[in-house]
């Protein structure tokens, strides 16, 4: 068993906007990408954020060695309900998955 | 063959001067950039103001002056004062005039304005024009009219107006972060996949190189492809950095939405021209049948005021949730009884920093820490309610006992007064694209001579 963090050159959350949140799975290699990719499933990611799988795109980019996921905010940019206004913390959920 | 000189991916970060004079070296044919953006929150498009100081934007903002004077070549700056509202060009345009006025230039401003008024908005609503885009909140005549602004985002035709007019320095309100860089490019006819994706790439500086922060890019676009040139030293621009930005703050990184149609760059290629410069090829544009312009608007939702206590002894860090809980009801109860307001009115958070502060109820690690903050939150419809809540949680945030029969204890506030008022408090509330018959629809276009 191994982070996701650990295995990866970097994991990066970011707005895509104020209602959209976008993380990119920076894999670093090919034998980490396939890793990434069989091994994280939409519905995994989708439990860590409490939403609906059909409601986040995924893009297994193999030419960038990128996983990268979009969802909608767990609560819109800067409603009172947000704790991270620029939505680069959300990174951390993801890089600490579990792999097997 | 049109150069675009990039100088940073927002006026306020800053730019190397060095890079800037190689750019201007380069003989660019336009300067752009980008000033602003929806990524620091909603306040600064409800109070319509930047969010940079003054005094650093007015510095910056004269170097580009300085620099598009000596290129000869126009100089545009997109989303002037990080929201694009009315207010922030007004106060963009005074800043430029200061800078004319101070240096003895002379320059002809254009000011494209992009502001929108609720009932225009509401019109476009009840006439069918207005589409929400996924996952857009409800919209209604009284939440438009409860925004402080709403800005629609200009793309290149707006741009190209201004452009037109002659102009040596444009500012724009409300801007697509791409719309100045893929103007000029598609008014002068370059391959509109092209103008597209290398405004996508080019639209935060340096970003899309190594050596990101030193911002200064030039981007160049001809009749079947753009090619980047990153111009600080140790800055290169690779195959991989180039096509990984289409990643960045875009939530499909093979589809970018524009006014009138979208960019598609699943069949771009990249090609390493040397160690620092790529040319992409294959990028497309794919015109749509409706000339829709995104709104942004912020409305709203209160006035808060804040207070931080510290905790630090074990016993009040180890139950600190408990203790956070207990006071909410307690000042909630007491705020009921005293203000003779409805739960409905106002909010009580405590919301406990170094336990869960950042993914809340999404927090799947825990750990014990020395220390732990409480941050209270007070949400109320006027600033003085705000204020009156704030000062009945400050006794409990000093004093408050976990249990009634020990010595009252005292925690750490780390100011004098304790109660931080934070103003009024926005949220976005627009997620939508409104339909125009004619780009300049729902812009203005001003021309000031000036110097």
């Amino acid at each position: 068993m191994a982070e996701l963090g650990q295995i990866v050159e970097k994991v990066r959350s970011k707005n895509a906007g104020p209602f959209w949140l976008t993380i990119d799975i920076f894999c670093g290699s090919a034998e980490a990408f396939q890793r990434v990719s069989d091994g994280v499933s939409t519905d995994r990611v989708a439990r860590l954020f409490n939403t609906a799988p059909e409601k986040m795109k995924r893009f297994d980019i193999a030419s960038l060695n990128v996983v990268k996921f979009s969802l909608p905010r767990p609560h819109v940019q800067g409603t009172r309900a947000d704790r991270d206004m620029h939505g680069a913390s959300w990174a951390a959920l993801v890089a600490e998955m579990t792999l097997n | 063959m049109v150069k675009v000189l990039v100088p940073s991916g927002a006026l306020g970060l800053g730019y190397d001067k060095t890079a800037l004079k190689r750019g201007i070296a380069a003989k660019p044919d336009i300067i752009a950039i980008d000033g602003g953006s929806t990524d620091s929150g909603p306040a600064y498009l409800g109070r319509g103001v930047s969010k940079y100081s003054r005094a650093s934007t007015k510095v910056e903002w004269a170097g580009l002056i300085e620099a598009r004077q000596k290129a000869g070549v126009p100089l545009v700056i997109g989303t002037a004062g990080t929201c694009g509202a009315d207010s922030a060009v007004d106060w963009f345009v005074g800043i430029t005039k200061e800078v004319l006025a101070e240096t003895g230039l002379r320059a002809k401003i254009a000011v494209l304005k992009s502001g929108q008024s609720a009932d225009m908005v509401h019109g476009a609503l009840e006439g069918g024009r207005l589409s929400p885009l996924p996952p857009a909140p409800e919209v209604d005549a009284g939440i438009l009219h409860d925004c402080t602004n709403i800005v629609a985002l200009a793309g290149a035709e707006q741009i190209n107006a201004a452009l037109d007019t002659g102009a040596d320095i444009i500012i724009a309100g409300r801007t697509t972060d791409t719309a100045i860089i893929a103007a000029l490019p598609l008014a002068r006819g370059c391959h509109s996949g092209a103008a597209w994706h290398g405004a996508k790439v080019g639209e935060c500086g340096a970003l899309c190189a190594t050596n990101p922060q030193s911002g200064v890019i030039l981007v160049e676009f001809d009749d079947e492809s753009f090619t980047v040139t990153p111009l600080a030293d140790g800055a290169n621009a690779t195959p991989h950095t180039v096509s990984a930005h289409m990643l960045y703050e875009n939530s499909d990184p093979f589809i970018l939405y524009e006014p009138g149609g979208h960019l598609d760059v699943t069949g771009a290629r990249y090609e390493a021209l040397d160690r620092t410069r790529v040319r992409v090829t294959g990028s497309e544009w794919v015109p749509s049948d409706r000339y829709t312009v995104k709104l942004e608007g912020a409305r709203r939702a209160g006035f808060q005021s804040v207070l931080l206590t510290l905790l630090r002894d074990r016993r009040y860090v180890e139950n600190a949730r408990d203790w956070c809980d207990d006071i909410a009801r307690k000042c909630t109860a007491k705020a009921r009884d005293r203000l003779g307001i409805a739960p409905e009115d106002f909010e009580i958070e405590l919301r406990i920093i170094g336990e869960c502060a950042t993914f809340g109820e999404l927090e799947n690690r825990f750990s014990g820490s020395v220390e732990l903050g409480v941050l209270g939150i007070v949400t109320a419809g006027t600033a003085e309610m705000a204020d009156e809540i704030g000062k009945m949680l400050n006794p409990y945030l000093l004093h408050h006992p976990l249990t009634t029969d020990e010595e009252q204890p005292t925690f750490a506030f780390p100011f004098s007064p304790a109660e931080i008022e934070r103003g009024e408090i926005f949220e976005f509330c627009l997620n939508h694209v409104m339909e125009l018959d004619d780009p300049m629809e729902a812009f203005r276009l001003e021309v000031h001579e000036n110097g």
